[in-house]
């Protein structure tokens, strides 16, 4: 059986100033697996996700989602920015925070209501954070801080989600439980591309993994090329991990 | 004349009444806008365009001879709009990172103005005195068309905010998200950003270009300590922002019309103040309290904790033990082995202790009330 293509990006060429971030990608991930990016600290990981996403322009090259560009396929998309990268002391609730993941299927003007909270509060259980639907988001922990942010990405009900490094600074309990959405997520069809960076968790959480440094160095499904050899490509060292077979 | 009488009068004086509306006007829609370039770490904006629309008016003044308020204000606009644009296109385009920008801008504009007005008033013209009150501002010479240009922007402000409210907040917290959701972050970003100057511009007559963009931050800072809703934020900001504008005129009018800029700026700090040691889930005073509360109950828990252990080792949780024995243990104090009894963990006799079943049951439990606690 053939598998129906998710995320097709071809020639996708990225720079911030003169050296390039990302040259020259080309990339096919089928739907419904769940792929790890993997590579080297600065090898455009992220990059990679925001320039798929056009949060940032790329100096060449082309996105398209199920078959179309991705401009007219937003609403099948999601994403998960680092945690990092919002102020977790602005003013506001968790249930607000992923009542925001509904703004996208709104549109200008119109404001949430009641079905949109019902879908809020269903992502925040599905999470396990119904019980801290109005804690104020500082005083959340990092794990759970985490977890608000998958629950506004699923209750976007996209096709694809995109998620950069979500297990950055989690506790194991929130990791098991993330990984464990992921997986389902998969189950229902969903392709899942995550920002990865423990090796170790490689084989056990992703079915398919995309090497990157730069340069697209290899991807494909985790049992046929998760291996010493991709690994000293991309890390240039010779990176010994146990797979598990 | 004093604070009080200025109030007395203000209902018969046509002039006060004018002058206080627009000050309350400007100090609400400083505090609404100072809210979002508060949120969005662009504090110094503010300052950056404020001092930037100096050359403005000096320019639109030289154009037309005339002293115009609005069309003084129109060059005010003009040149703070170019001069953010410079800011944004700065940190864009090049390397500088953008207090770099922003203090360029600063004081390149502001040296510029300054440079203008010492040139206007060599000129031999009666109609220049005056101009150098867009430093410090003076409310006095707010007029009614001047207040009603206010409220104007300020209506169309709400409603603009109150129309977008979701997609400001959604950029405020989160740009890239936004983005990903399929909003034009650009074209939201230069409403605001828009909205933030026409509200310093409005605020130059009153408060001056030195002085304003206290204006804008302060009431934001002070609503920020009372409440954590952004809707509540915003909202108190602009009663802040209103307060101050009218206190300040007040104080400044009645005291030989000193300039209102500075008055008002003092009177917004009291409220960053007061909100800095007093709002109750944020403030200085009750997080000390709080801590305090909390230091001194672990350390009469650990000294439980000991007399726990020792108690364990008799049959008779009760059986009374000499106090001394707790010697080698730096946590506790006449006063806290008091506090101990009140709780009536223990009870006390002359030399020696003797632990109590609360006291007990109470120590058993601390651990597991200890992981609740994280949870």
């Amino acid at each position: 059986m053939k598998q129906k293509i998710a995320i097709q990006v071809d020639d996708l060429t990225v720079a911030y100033n003169y050296k390039p971030v990302l040259w020259d990608i080309d990339l096919v991930v089928p739907e419904a697996v769940l792929m790890a990016i993997v590579g080297p600290n600065g090898a455009g990981k992220s990059t990679l996700i925001k320039s798929i996403l056009g949060i940032i322009d790329p100096i060449a090259g082309s996105v398209s989602i199920y078959g179309k560009p991705y401009d007219k396929q937003r609403k099948l998309v999601a994403y998960v920015p680092q945690k990092g990268s919002v102020d977790w002391d602005f003013p506001t609730t968790a249930i607000d925070v992923v009542m925001m993941g509904t703004y996208g299927s709104l549109g200008w003007i119109k404001r949430p209501g009641q079905k949109e909270k019902k879908a809020s509060l269903e992502a925040l259980e599905k999470v396990g954070m119904l019980s801290f639907k109005n804690r104020q988001i500082s005083q959340l922990s990092g794990g759970q801080q985490q977890r608000v942010f998958l629950a506004r990405a699923l209750v976007q009900n996209a096709a694809i989600y995109f998620m950069d490094e979500p297990f950055q600074g989690v506790d194991a309990t929130t990791e098991i439980a993330i990984i464990n959405i992921l997986k389902e997520l998969r189950k229902a069809g969903k392709t899942v591309v995550v920002v990865h960076h423990d090796l170790q968790t490689v084989p056990e959480y992703f079915d398919w993994v995309t090497f990157l440094n730069v340069k697209k160095i290899a991807t494909g499904p985790v049992k046929e090329i998760f291996n010493d050899d991709n690994l000293t490509k991309t890390y240039g060292i010779n990176y010994k991990v146990a797979v598990n077979k | 004349m004093s604070i009080s009488e200025y109030f007395q009068l203000l209902t018969n004086d046509y002039t006060l009444r004018t002058i206080t509306l627009g000050t309350a006007v400007l100090g609400a829609i400083c505090g609404m806008l100072g809210s979002f370039a508060v949120l969005r770490k662009q504090s110094l904006l503010g300052d950056a365009i404020s001092h930037a629309a100096l050359p403005g008016i000096a320019i639109a003044f030289l154009i037309t001879g005339a002293k115009d308020t609005n069309i003084l204000l129109l060059g005010a606009l003009v040149s703070g709009l170019i001069g953010t644009f410079w800011i944004k296109g700065m940190t864009t385009k090049t390397h500088l990172k953008s207090d770099t920008a922003l203090g360029l801008v600063l004081s390149l504009f502001f040296g510029f103005g300054m440079l203008l007005l010492t040139f206007i008033q060599k000129q031999p013209n009666a109609n220049q005195a005056g101009l150098d009150k867009y430093l410090f501002g003076q409310a006095a010479t707010l007029v009614e068309s001047d207040v009603n240009l206010m409220i104007i922007v300020t209506s169309i402000a709400l409603f603009i905010m109150v129309l977008f409210w979701k997609e400001f907040k959604l950029l405020l917290f989160d740009a890239d998200y936004t983005k990903t959701l399929g909003f034009n972050t650009r074209f939201i970003d230069i409403l605001i950003t828009f909205f933030i100057v026409l509200a310093i511009v409005l605020g130059l007559q009153t408060v001056g270009v030195v002085l304003m963009s206290a204006m804008l931050l302060a009431p934001a800072a002070a609503a920020r300590q009372w409440t954590n809703k952004l809707s509540v934020m915003v909202f108190l900001a602009a009663i802040f922002g209103a307060f101050s504008g009218v206190f300040g005129t007040a104080i400044s009018a009645s005291q030989n019309n000193l300039s209102t800029g500075p008055v008002i700026v003092l009177v917004a700090s009291v409220f960053v103040l007061v909100s800095f040691i007093f709002s109750p889930g944020r403030g200085l005073l009750f997080r000390e309290l709080r801590f305090r509360r909390n230091r001194n109950d672990l350390q009469l828990k650990k000294t439980l904790q000991l007399m726990f252990g020792i108690a364990q080792t008799h049959e008779n949780i009760s059986h009374p033990h000499a106090i001394k024995i707790l010697n080698n243990f730096q946590g506790f104090t006449k006063k806290s082995l008091r506090e101990m009894e009140e709780k009536e963990w223990i009870t006390l006799n002359k030399q020696e202790w003797a632990m109590t079943e609360k006291g007990f049951n109470e120590a058993e439990n601390l651990f597991n009330k200890q992981l609740e606690v994280n949870e």
